[in-house]
């Protein structure tokens, strides 16, 4: 394992601890990368029987400094609530490990990376991965640490589709699956959102075909489109009104920045232009729609005869299913969903929707009786794993 | 929250059923406990019995507190949920006091004797004497110390007695392996030879059946 530092862009710039894999891999699409880096965080100390790692796998803009001050941005980690000393998921007791997904853009292999095969960034040449691509990926990672089984594995949105992959794909390697806020397929109306936001990508001038690194420049309009347009969909009505309301603030002079009115503008229309003017300084628009299309093409049922239930027979994981009742992006329908198709392969299955008017979001912020039941769970499955923490 | 919580089922005492209930389930059984509650009794059956015990429950408040104890319960709804469960998937199926709160008894427990080999039923007697003299007597429906909610407000939709859940079995073809009677407080009832004075004396119902 070494660090190198790559000059192409102030995101790859920074250090990260990584892995590369000089071995093929083959991704489903058929493209096989010669070469593979993951790049990964790791908390707290492995056991000496390696029988305390616990897999966290973020979602779509997410990355691996899950618990910790992020290098590029100098914000804290994403789920400091959740993973740290004395938390749900405790770095005193378990060994966590976060990788960045493959297809990303903070140090694993992604359309940010050189192809070796033209010694330029892959850019949109970058093959099309999978959510079972990532998991096979961390599955490699894994066993290059030494872990034969995990713990657990946990994650919220496309964290969660990849915990659920893990657990049909190596179900002897996860003795717990915690797939929060999630959903065995993307629905269409999941799809037609991130469509709209890859149009906004696509539409920006300094898009340029996918090749703006070329021009030193970045499409910068449409990935912050992209983001306020998919911000809408972590929230809820209620969460904007409360936060927002019809409150009105001083517009920007710029009339090329803001419809304005005697010079104000709403809140909430300052808030979602902050949270796209800020996306952009982190991610990278090749690696939005490289994700994007792994959410989109995930169908975890159809994979296995159209019987979600397939996925799961014979499996002796312990699932925790989560959902939160105002979130409409991956509402608890789609959860109870997967809990119906657990209970069908006769798994061991604990399901809980948490009322919160946060929306999908909500797994990320303070929701205490989420926390205090996932530590509840985790601690449950310690016990029937005989795990001395 | 406060607007979210569902209308409790009469009061459970727990205890009571824990320990008549647990004493008609094999050490080491695969059980399915519906309307778990908080989770007391598969905690007890996981730690005493050795038994993988998983269960249901319908208020989501009380499914957060089994979860947060670590205890394998899912959200969900006897009526609905149990379709979802393969053929044979427990050694016991539990339903404590619930029985009369379920949309569709008669389905549930069809339910609970496909998915389990056995079914262990509990169940407040509606042909308790102190239940018959008040609506003899006041012509008013009764409110007892189990019966304790006015009937507009009851969630207890399906009330039976004793001898109306024998008669059940029969049409059924269900199998009484075991039963007893007892009272709020969980003392067998001495009147087991008999479901006449059990019906009469009993408070509650415990029945253990299984497919003819």
């Amino acid at each position: 394992m070494t660090s190198t530092a790559d000059t192409t862009d102030p995101r790859v710039s920074v250090e990260h601890t990584h892995a590369t894999f000089d071995e093929g891999f083959t991704l489903e699409c058929g493209v096989v990368l010669r070469s593979h880096t993951v790049a990964f965080r790791t908390y707290g100390t492995l056991n000496a029987d390696k029988s305390n790692a616990v897999l966290v796998c973020h979602a779509l803009t997410g990355d691996q400094y899950v618990a910790e001050t992020h290098p590029v941005t100098g914000k804290g980690g994403w789920w400091t609530a959740i993973v740290g000393p004395g938390c749900p998921v405790d770095t005193n007791k378990f060994f966590v490990i976060c990788p960045n997904v493959l297809g990303g853009c903070m140090g694993s292999t992604g359309p940010l990376s050189i192809d070796p095969a033209t010694g330029n960034p892959w850019g949109t040449d970058f093959p099309p991965v999978t959510i079972r691509d990532m998991v096979r990926q961390q599955k490699r990672l894994i066993e290059h640490l030494g872990i034969a089984r995990l713990f657990a594995v946990i994650g919220g949105s496309m964290g969660g589709m990849q915990v659920l992959q893990w657990a049909a794909l190596f179900p002897d390697a996860v003795f717990a699956a915690l797939p929060i806020a999630t959903a065995s397929h993307h629905s269409a109306q999941n799809i037609a959102f991130h469509e709209v936001g890859r149009q906004a990508i696509f539409a920006d001038p300094d898009w340029r075909q996918g090749r703006y690194w070329r021009d030193g420049v970045i499409p910068a309009r449409g990935l912050a489109v992209a983001r306020m347009c998919a911000h809408i969909t972590y929230l809820s009505e209620e969460a904007l009104s409360r936060k927002f309301g019809r409150r009105l603030q001083n517009a920007p002079k710029d009339p090329a920045e803001a419809i304005n009115l005697f010079g104000e503008m709403f809140e909430v229309e300052s808030y979602l232009r902050h949270q796209g003017s800020t996306f952009v300084q982190r991610f990278d628009a090749n690696a939005y729609l490289t994700i994007t299309r792994a959410m989109d093409y995930f169908d975890l049922g159809a994979d296995f005869d159209g019987d979600l239930a397939n996925a799961f027979r014979g499996t002796k994981t312990r699932f925790l299913l989560a959902s939160f009742s105002s979130d409409w992006l991956f509402p608890t329908s789609e959860s109870r969903t997967i809990a119906r198709a657990l209970n069908r392969a006769g798994a061991n299955v604990s399901f809980v929707e948490f009322p919160t008017d946060k929306g999908h979001d909500a797994f990320l912020l303070d929701e205490p009786d989420f926390h205090r039941t996932l530590a509840g769970f985790l601690r449950g499955c310690a016990l029937h794993a005989r795990l001395e923490t | 929250m406060t607007a979210l919580d569902p209308v409790r089922f009469l009061a459970k005492n727990l205890r009571v059923d824990l320990v008549l209930i647990a004493g008609m389930i094999e050490p080491g059984s695969r059980v399915l406990d519906i309307g778990c509650g908080d989770g007391t009794l598969i905690d007890h059956l996981f730690r005493t019995k050795a038994c993988d015990a998983r269960g249901i429950e319908i208020d989501m408040a009380e499914v957060t507190r089994a979860v947060a104890h670590g205890l394998p319960v899912m959200h969900g709804d006897a009526d609905i949920d149990l379709q979802h469960y393969p053929d044979g998937a427990f050694d016991y199926v539990v339903l404590s006091r619930a029985l009369q709160a379920v949309e569709k008894p008669r389905m549930v427990l069809q339910q609970m004797l496909r998915i389990g080999t056995r079914a262990v039923v509990s169940f407040p007697n509606f042909g308790h004497w102190l239940v018959r003299w008040q609506l003899l007597s006041t012509g008013r429906m009764p409110m007892t110390a189990t019966w304790a909610r006015p009937w507009h407000e009851t969630p207890n939709i399906h009330p039976c007695t004793i001898r109306d859940f024998f008669a059940l079995c029969e049409e059924e073809g269900y199998c009484v392996e075991r039963w007893l009677a007892a009272d709020e407080g969980g003392q067998r009832s001495p009147w087991r030879r008999s479901a006449w004075l059990a019906n009469l004396f009993g408070e509650q119902g415990v029945f253990l059946l299984r497919r003819r």
